[in-house]
């Protein structure tokens, strides 16, 4: 067996401020994380590691500070790390960033195939949730998105059952290796790695990968091979006006809440129809 | 979407290469499961129309599934909100959604019929699907977007989006590509009327599909009602709750005021991760969108990833003790005091509105 989980290193979002002046990101001093939807990916991964012995490879595509991130994950427990890194990657949209990443995936099969591809929902930056499918349809794998839990696994059949977050329920899916899956967030706990698992983390070596070590057609990534284009980025228009603070004489919540009811009442006449029609019919 | 320096406003001059200006019209893939069409599907249709109709083309409805009554139903209520043709997609393989045959048969229409512009909900079915077919077409495909319209320059789609957690909105285009594509989530768009008498012209699509074919099986589906998910996306009226509640125990008053208003409770992510509600709960970036009537927040301090869950709700009632915070620079009305007792307050206010009216109907 042999699982790769591709993870993406991405700005902690809740650091990020902007310019007041220039309206853009200001990245400097805003750390790096992994994206935290992938986490629950990589713990399902080491899961059926645990399991079945299955080798688990890190895969990255970002610049090389993107390293830190591959070494991370290795200290949960992974085995093997690539960072795949060039200067003609940068400006991919999700088109492109499947296709580099897909080239590195069909090269480590080549080395020892492919069972199973994680990826995380979405990226926390990007948050587009299109790689992992993109990656599954260049690939040929099954996709399963959206999994809450890994039912069951069939070494023997080769065949994986699953739970799928559909909108209004959950479907149970059954297919056969190999296949990209995401995880829903929520469904595990990415581990405390051991001490051995540290240590090695810090030894491994990190495959480094540049475009001309696994893609073929350089004119698929980057700009060059992103059919989207930004043409604009700008701030969120506030609200013209601030809330309407409903207050009372004295200050008592009671009187505070019988003006609050009025005031929904008189702004929403057709909810205020729709409550005493309900109350009227005794619900 | 691409994170490249965001200047490059000689996209709005771009010209349409001469081979894809056959591309025509604005197509919504109409998200059914079990019979029902899923309503971001008929909010999708409303602004299809719009911008069809700043085009001067037509809005396509493609409907996937087993033929049927059911499906008969949707491809009627498509016309009802707003679609002028409709492709009816049927086979016994496409009963239930699965990527691959969903994916296979979409890509084909839409190579056959070639339509501009491809609009999915932002669900994990749309999700799941247009990131298949985006790739296998080749093409562009934009997520989660908030706003969408035509540069009228060069008839491209400007579709608007937050990124960086809603820090910022970016609109992206996609040149020479087509179809464009987009996604948007549930509720973010206004939801169309329904004009009953309104038809179209039906395209019967019967795709050449082998069960055999497919590897994945749907073993069973475990209905959300059997599993008590609460249904916020649809509910008119919210209690949310934050961390301004302070204990678990406290919930009980945001409980108690929902019941009074047949309303659901919603509440931000802290709460989630305490493990107070379930995460069926959760409203935000990571949670669902709602845009409910009335929307009540209670201790929610209206951080940028609650906020973009919730803004679109009619009217907004904040609970804060901080009369700055940023919750009240978007609620409508505001009440600055303590919730663990404005809530209860509120719910005997609501309770004694509601019983006199009864007693004098
Ligand atoms: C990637 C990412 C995704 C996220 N997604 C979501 C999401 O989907 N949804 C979401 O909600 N959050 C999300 N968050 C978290 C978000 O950034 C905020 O941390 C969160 O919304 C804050 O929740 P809160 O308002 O309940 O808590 P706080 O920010 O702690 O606010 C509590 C508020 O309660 C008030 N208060 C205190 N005591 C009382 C009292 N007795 N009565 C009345 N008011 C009182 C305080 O003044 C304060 O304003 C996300 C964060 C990240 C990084
Ligand atoms: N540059 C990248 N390197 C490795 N994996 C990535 C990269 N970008 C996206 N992914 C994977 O694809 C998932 C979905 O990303 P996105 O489509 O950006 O929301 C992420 O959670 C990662 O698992």
């Amino acid at each position: 067996m042999h699982i790769v989980v591709c993870i993406k290193q991405v700005p902690d979002s809740t650091q990020i401020r902007i310019h007041p002046v220039t309206n853009t990101i200001m990245r400097q001093g805003v750390p790096a994380i992994i994206n935290p939807y992938d986490l629950f990916s990589l713990e399902e991964a080491l899961r059926i590691k645990d399991k079945t012995g299955a080798r688990v490879t890190m895969l990255t595509m970002g610049p090389p500070m993107a390293e830190a991130a591959l070494r991370k994950a290795l200290s949960f427990g992974a085995d093997q790390a690539v960072l795949l890194t060039d200067r003609k990657f940068a400006g991919s949209d999700t088109l492109a960033t499947s296709y580099a990443l897909s080239a590195a995936i069909r090269k480590l099969g080549e080395e020892e195939p492919v069972d199973m591809v994680f990826c995380g929902k979405q990226t926390v930056d990007g948050d587009t949730a299109q790689v992992g499918p993109g990656i599954a349809t260049r690939l040929g794998l099954r996709q399963l998105t959206y999994i809450s839990s890994v039912v069951d696994l069939d070494l023997a059949k080769r065949e994986i059952t699953v739970q799928r977050r559909s909108e209004g329920g959950v479907q149970v899916l059954k297919t056969a290796l190999p296949v990209m899956i995401t995880m829903l967030e929520g469904t595990n706990t990415i581990r405390f790695g051991t001490m051995d698992d540290l240590f090695r983390a810090a030894r491994t070596e990190i495959r480094v990968w540049s475009k001309d070590d696994c893609v073929e057609d350089e004119t698929k990534v980057g700009l060059k091979g992103s059919p989207t284009v930004v043409s604009k980025v700008f701030v969120p228009k506030p609200r013209a006006e601030k809330a309407k603070f409903i207050e009372a004489e004295g200050g008592e919540p009671a009187g505070v809440a019988a003006a609050a009811v009025e005031t929904i009442f008189a702004a929403q006449p057709k909810l205020a129809a729709g409550l005493l029609a309900r109350a009227a019919a005794g619900a | 979407m691409s994170e490249a320096a965001p200047s490059k406003p000689q996209g709005r001059r771009f010209q349409l290469p001469e081979h894809l200006k056959a591309y025509k019209g604005v197509w919504v893939i109409v998200e059914q499961e079990r019979g029902a069409a899923h309503s971001v599907s008929w909010e999708l249709v409303g602004e299809a129309r719009k911008l069809a109709d700043k085009l001067g083309v037509e809005v396509g409805a493609v409907v996937l599934g087993a033929a049927g009554p059911d499906l008969e139903r949707i491809c009627g209520e498509s016309f009802g909100y707003g679609a002028d043709v409709v492709y009816k997609v049927t086979h016994p393989v496409l009963a239930d959604y699965r990527t691959d045959p969903y994916a296979r048969v979409m890509t084909d229409v839409v190579n056959t019929f070639k339509p501009e512009i491809v609009l999915l909900g932002a669900t994990t079915l749309g999700r799941d699907l247009a990131g298949a077919i985006a790739t296998t077409l080749a093409t562009g495909l934009t997520a989660d977007c908030t706003e969408l319209d035509i540069y009228a320059e060069n008839r491209s789609l400007a579709a608007t989006r937050p990124t960086f957690g809603g820090t910022l909105l970016c609109t992206i285009q996609t040149l020479a590509y087509r179809p464009q594509m987009a996604t948007v989530r549930p509720r973010v768009m206004a939801m169309p009327d329904r004009d009953e008498t309104r038809t179209g012209q039906v395209i019967e699509v019967t795709p050449d599909l082998a069960e055999e074919d497919f590897v994945t099986k749907v073993l069973s589906f475990i209905p959300d009602s059997e599993r008590n998910e609460a249904q916020l996306a649809f509910a008119d009226i919210i209690v949310a709750a934050g961390k301004g509640l302070q204990k678990a125990e406290n919930m009980s008053l945001v409980w108690d005021l929902a019941r009074v208003l047949g309303a659901e409770v919603g509440v931000s992510r802290p709460l989630v991760q305490a493990g107070w509600v379930g995460n069926d709960r959760q409203v935000g970036q990571t949670g669902k969108t709602v845009r409910p009537t009335l929307y009540i927040a209670a201790g929610i301090s209206g951080a940028i990833q609650h906020r973009v869950g919730m803004e679109k709700s009619d009217l907004i009632l904040a609970i804060n003790t901080d009369p700055n915070a940023p919750i009240f620079d978007f609620a409508h009305h505001g009440i600055v005091g303590d919730a663990l007792k404005i809530l209860p307050a509120l719910t005997d206010a609501f309770s004694r509105k509601l019983s006199v009216n009864r007693l004098a109907s």
